[in-house]
């Protein structure tokens, strides 16, 4: 345990203490003044109502993916189980890519948008609404897998005894069952959104106050030397993702306050 | 023939019943085809324009592409650098994962969430941090200039910040792992005499072979895909400080899209070996429980 301990330190906290040192060296204007400035500003509505969209798209069709996947008997279905964690598996630079080069005006599918409904995908927020909805996926889909498998088909064989549909049996006996691991996988999804870059940069355009993520304007602030500001916007990412964390840790606590 | 009755009867009990707990057909099928389309847009079709951007060019320029020299030199160090993180992150991955799983002691849910938080950092926070330490304005960083010890805008920076984000794979793999096992085999060999290592060595690790297996293969690729902290860190040097995922930025910037995704294919093909390790990974530990459900949908 002392070992454990000691890496830890060495290779985690020391480096963390770091950064609230260094957002501490400036003084409280400062940080507030970096933190609020517009293009900051900007960057943070961009990457939270971008995560938010992207998260709340895995959620439905996570949702759908994985009721399929459980319930629902097809031929090649273990490929496609396999093929959910791609974008676990995969490097993020490779997904930003490939993203890019299928929803750019001459890719696949880019093309296809552009010219029957005149929607632009690649270098707007919509393309980095498709790449955080891309890395999210098999967070969603991992977590409910597990809590759908754990049901009984007991239960939904009493509601159907007791002359439930099968719409009131999802809607009130399954779905706040599985409602917990479905808010789990969501905020897992969104955390991990929040810091997405690799796959987001390619696809985002980065035009600052328009398609900036707020991790990129990290990365700008340190090219240029300005660690202070860097660390103040960074602290605030934390405190997001803490925040995330927390509620995540809430659900997880209230169902189990309610499970049998 | 009563057995014959029973058994049909039977078995339109349990048919009727199996019907009152799924859809209507059409409902499946819409689904089915649902999951078919999203997965294929958003798995398949990136999946697909890797390989086939990769190839645009032909065969030749396939290879070319990643002869060039600088393309090497980044394979060189991405390699490098998984061989040096993943086993020290293996070995306290471990170490770690048993002292949580088979010892009680305080302030044991702090290091679990401490052994969870870097995989809640955004990779450029992560990155950033340990420029914060060890570059020239950071707090190590005098002390290492003055005594010539590059860590920032070189490999060893490279390697500190893969650390930093590969850490809790092996060790979130093999926690649940051990402690769904329980300490009763561990218990059986100390009473029969073996030593502390022993019993590590003999009992504990046979025990996780495939969840530790799974859980290094993950840290690999992870290791080898790390972008975000890695371009903090690295200074982008050509030739030098490039691993693999930034070289293929630097390619993808420079419009050379035929080399990019040629170096891009490579990393896909190591994902796909990823998630082939973890399917069989997945079948071969299922057929060890599988013999104990049987127990309970036998009748």
């Amino acid at each position: 345990m002392g070992i454990t301990l000691f890496y830890l330190s060495l290779i985690v906290l020391i480096p963390l203490a770091g950064l609230f040192f260094k957002s501490a060296s400036i003084s409280w204007e400062q940080f507030h003044a970096a933190v609020t400035d517009a293009r900051v500003m900007a960057s943070y509505k961009l990457t939270f109502g971008a995560s938010l969209l992207g998260a709340s798209i895995n959620a439905t069709f996570g949702l759908v993916v994985a009721w399929v996947l459980i319930r629902y008997p097809f031929p090649g279905k273990n490929l496609v189980d396999a093929l959910v964690d791609l974008p676990f598996a995969m490097p993020t630079a490779v997904s930003g890519i490939a993203l890019t080069a299928i929803y750019a005006p001459n890719g696949w599918i880019g093309r296809w948008l552009d010219s029957l409904l005149g929607i632009k995908v690649a270098y707007t927020p919509l393309g980095i609404v498709v790449a955080l909805t891309f890395i999210g996926l098999p967070f969603v889909v991992r977590t409910l897998q597990p809590a759908m498998e754990d049901m009984d088909a007991e239960i939904e064989e009493a509601a159907a005894s007791l002359g439930a549909t099968r719409a009131q049996t999802f809607r009130r006996v399954i779905f706040p069952t599985i409602l917990p691991a479905l808010l789990t996988g969501f905020a897992l999804a969104f955390a991990r959104a929040l810091g997405e870059y690799g796959s987001v940069v390619f696809i985002a355009g980065n035009m600052p106050m328009k398609t900036e993520i707020t991790p990129l304007l990290i990365i700008t602030k340190l090219e240029q030397f300005n660690y202070a500001e860097a660390a103040a916007i960074a602290v605030v990412t934390l405190g997001a993702s803490f925040a995330v964390l927390l509620f995540i840790n809430l659900v997880q606590w209230w169902s189990r306050r309610y499970a049998a | 023939m009563p057995g014959t009755v029973t058994k049909k009867r039977k078995t339109n009990r349990h048919a009727r019943a199996a019907e009152a707990i799924t859809e209507p057909r059409w409902v499946r099928r819409l689904l089915i085809g649902a999951t078919l389309g999203f997965l294929g847009l958003f798995l398949v079709a990136p999946l697909l324009s890797v390989f086939v951007q990769a190839f645009s060019g032909g065969w030749d320029l396939y290879v070319q592409s990643l002869c060039d020299a600088d393309t090497l030199s980044a394979i060189r160090l991405t390699l490098l650098v998984a061989v040096i993180v993943v086993p020290i992150n293996t070995v306290f991955g471990v170490i770690a994962a048993w002292a949580i799983a088979k010892f009680q002691f305080v302030g044991k849910s702090l290091l679990i969430t401490l052994i969870d938080l870097p995989y809640s950092v955004s990779p450029v926070i992560a990155g950033m941090i340990f420029v914060l330490l060890f570059g020239l304005q950071g707090w190590l960083g005098p002390w290492l200039e003055a005594n010539n010890f590059h860590v920032i805008f070189a490999t060893s920076g490279i390697v500190l910040a893969t650390l930093f984000i590969t850490f809790p794979f092996v060790a979130r793999e093999l926690i649940p792992l051990m402690q769904a096992q329980g300490t009763e085999e561990e218990e059986a060999a100390r009473v029969l005499g073996a030593s502390g290592l022993q019993t590590f060595w003999r009992v504990t690790l046979p025990n996780v072979k495939w969840g530790l297996l799974y859980g290094v293969i993950l840290c690999n690729a992870r290791t080898m895909g790390e972008f975000g902290a890695v371009s903090v860190v690295s200074g982008h040097i050509r030739g030098e400080t490039n691993t693999m995922p930034l070289h293929v930025e630097v390619l993808y910037n420079e419009y050379n899209m035929t080399a990019a995704f040629a170096v891009a294919s490579l990393m896909a093909l190591l994902a796909l070996v990823t998630l082939v390790f973890k399917s069989a990974l997945q079948w071969k530990t299922a057929e060890q429980i599988v013999p104990e459900e049987q127990g309970y949908t036998g009748d």
